[in-house]
């Protein structure tokens, strides 16, 4: 795996991005006014790299990740730019993200039970993308699904393609979700907590599903998760969110090892370590909770939350730079980053 | 799915023969002798015994059930106490006109009714959905009898558009026949119409803001095949389920809109059988409505399995 990932980080230094996120900002109209979901967002996808988006429910990691293909509802308010190998899809007409979507950026949600329509076969559900994008006729589709649905390690795909999603188990639905989303061979495939409601051992085979995706198809993946051990497994490289900005992004083992932000660290702490914490070390909470946020403030939106926090960090928001880490793309956006090394890094590392 | 079919069937047919008996044992149990009643100016106990012996009425009611049950299955009902006319031959004659009147009025019920559900779901907060919300307020609040008469007033005689009543049947002239039917289905179909709106729309809404909408959305599908492929086809059980419990009400509703418009159907036999306490034509048209709702109730059972393929399986399993 370290091989993988090595790999993987070193397509990302070198290959143009697949993806540029710059400044994306995403605000909601909601009855109580504006809220603001996403801050200032940038963030680039190298070809064949999976990257892992961080952070506790309500940060604007599935926002920004819904974003990507225009998929929020109307009353999302989106600027900034997204361009998809040079093409800009921000405020692009629907009938050209229509283009995109499922083509070049296919998506994989948390749910698969809801996720899947459970009036149609999934060999139909997965035959859909085929026959709008490609021009497949059905026929044609459903043969081209029971190919999907092997690579994805399904048994028996020929009669599985004819079921109903009711009539698989959740991983299976999962893998079913997976086909379908690259059906029509995605540039970039951004899977939304696609192990968060299955078991962990069920975890384990998606996780390798997708990992076994980008070796031989060199499909970019954005990961969206809050599980550090899944983003520990897959990611070669973390972007952590809080409170719709990034307060971090490092390689994988760089991150586990020597987070630099305050958020960071309260985040690996509050999850359990083999070894670390078995004994008598009680796992350490993050006091308070996410703010929601009108507008973004000119200030560290972690601030309340923080050990470290000063006036400085209540006046000024930091900038998110490289923080002269052992890694030269190791960036946070803190004042006041984490001393270097930390204390257990061996322990940390996955 | 055969399996299914067979239990359902099985549940219809052991119904059917429970309201049989009902029927059988209402009619008796009616204040009045049918024999005092037919008896007329005679009314001797030997004449009074002779009638009660004509129709078996001296013999022990299971007996009686069961040469009932037995004329009914060949299809003879008795004759009319009024009239003498056999029954069967008087259903032969209005059965159809209600038949075709009932499913007219569900066809445009349904087109009118899901049409304008979906429109209203999709342009949520447009005047589109006040239009379609306040149409259905109408369609629901103001009575059948005043709308049909209404229609009459300005469609028929003002104008001359369709005509104010009278009926044609469908093999003599089909254009003429829907000609006649047109404007009565419209008025008994406007409630139903009302109420397909309102259930498709919030099935719409429901399922608008499903998950597999927002996969479907994410595959790149049009706006069009999102709507009808994934969230349409999952509103419909709701819409399906409604036009099965609202056919009663149609079923009463065509009484009222066949007496208006003069059509010689089913509700009006009806009428004049219950004016004219024609004992055999009320239990026939009583028994013939409990079979309608059996056999409606049954195909809207076999339609869910069309629709959702969850039911065929547990139907299957069980």
């Amino acid at each position: 795996m370290t091989v993988v990932q090595a790999a993987g980080a070193a397509a990302a230094t070198t290959g143009a991005p697949v993806l540029e996120v710059r400044d994306l900002c995403v605000s909601f109209r909601t009855e109580g006014g504006s809220v603001s979901a996403v801050d200032r967002v940038t963030l680039d996808l190298a070809p064949g790299e999976i990257v892992g988006l961080v952070g506790e429910s309500g940060c604007g990691k599935s926002v920004t990740a819904m974003s990507l293909a225009g998929l929020l509802p109307d009353s999302a308010r989106v600027s900034g730019s997204v361009r998809l190998e040079g093409t800009e899809l921000v405020g692009t007409r629907e009938s050209v993200l229509r283009r995109v979507r499922g083509k070049e950026i296919a998506y994989i949600f948390q749910e698969p039970m809801t996720s899947l329509n459970p009036v149609l076969t999934v060999g139909r559900q997965i035959g859909e993308a085929l026959q709008v994008h490609e021009r497949m006729s059905r026929r044609a589709a459903r043969a081209r699904a029971v190919e999907l649905l092997s690579l994805v390690g399904i048994p028996s795909p020929a009669t599985r393609v004819d079921n109903y999603p009711h009539q698989l188990s959740g991983g299976m639905r999962q893998r079913v979700m997976i086909a379908m989303a690259v059906a029509c061979g995605p540039k970039v495939l951004v899977a939304d907590e696609p192990t968060t409601a299955l078991d962990v051992t069920v975890q384990a085979g998606i996780l390798k599903v997708l990992r076994d995706l980008r070796d031989r198809l060199g499909t970019t993946i954005l990961i969206i998760t809050h599980d550090l051990g899944v983003i520990a497994d897959v990611a070669d490289r973390v972007v952590v969110m809080y409170a719709g900005r990034i307060v971090e992004r490092a390689p994988v083992t760089d991150l586990f090892a020597h987070p630099r932000h305050r958020y960071t660290a309260g985040l690996l702490s509050a999850s359990p370590t083999p070894g670390v914490h078995a004994g008598s070390q009680r796992l350490q909470e993050i006091p308070g909770l996410v703010p929601v946020l009108s507008s973004q403030p000119d200030a560290c939106t972690f601030a309340d939350r923080c050990p470290a926090a000063d006036a400085r960090c209540r006046s000024a928001a930091p900038p998110l730079e490289p923080v002269g880490s052992t890694a030269a793309d190791h960036l946070a956006a803190c004042w006041h980053p984490c001393p270097t090394p930390r204390t257990q890094p061996e322990e940390t590392t996955p | 799915m055969s399996r299914y079919l067979i239990t359902r069937a099985w549940q219809s047919a052991l119904t059917l023969l429970l309201s049989t008996v009902v029927v059988f044992l209402g009619v008796r149990a009616l204040p009045g002798d049918p024999a005092l009643a037919l008896a007329g100016e005679d009314r001797s106990p030997e004449a009074l015994a002779a009638i009660r012996h004509h129709y078996g009425l001296d013999q022990p009611l299971p007996l009686q059930f069961a040469r009932y049950l037995g004329r009914v299955a060949q299809g003879d009902f008795g004759e009319s106490i009024r009239t003498g006319v056999p029954v069967s031959s008087m259903l032969t004659t209005a059965l159809p006109v209600t038949v075709e009147l009932s499913v007219l009025a569900i066809l445009i019920a349904t087109a009118l009714g899901v049409g304008a559900g979906v429109l209203a779901a999709v342009r949520r907060g447009r005047p589109a959905e006040w239009l379609a919300n306040g149409l259905a307020l109408v369609g629901l609040s103001v009575p059948h009898f005043w709308l049909g008469l209404l229609a009459i007033l300005y469609l028929s005689v003002a104008t001359g558009l369709f005509p104010a009543s009278g009926f044609v049947p469908l093999g003599d002239d089909p254009v003429g026949n829907l000609h006649h039917l047109v404007l009565p289905a419209v008025i008994l179909g406007t409630g139903l119409a009302a109420i397909i709106m309102r259930q498709t729309r919030s099935a719409m809404l429901d399922s608008l803001s499903s998950d597999y909408v927002r996969t479907a959305k994410a595959k790149g599908l049009r706006p069009r095949a999102v709507i009808s492929r994934h969230a349409l086809r999952n509103s419909l059980i709701v819409v399906v389920t409604i036009v099965g419990l609202q056919l009663g009400g149609l079923i009463s509703g065509a009484v009222v809109t066949e007496q208006i418009f003069g059509l010689p159907g089913f509700g009006k036999m009806t009428i004049d059988a219950v004016f004219q306490r024609d004992y055999p034509v009320i239990q026939a048209v009583v028994l013939l409505t409990a079979t309608a709702y059996i056999v409606i109730n049954f195909l809207v059972d076999l339609l869910y399995s069309v629709i959702d393929p969850r039911i065929r399986v547990a139907g299957g399993a069980a």
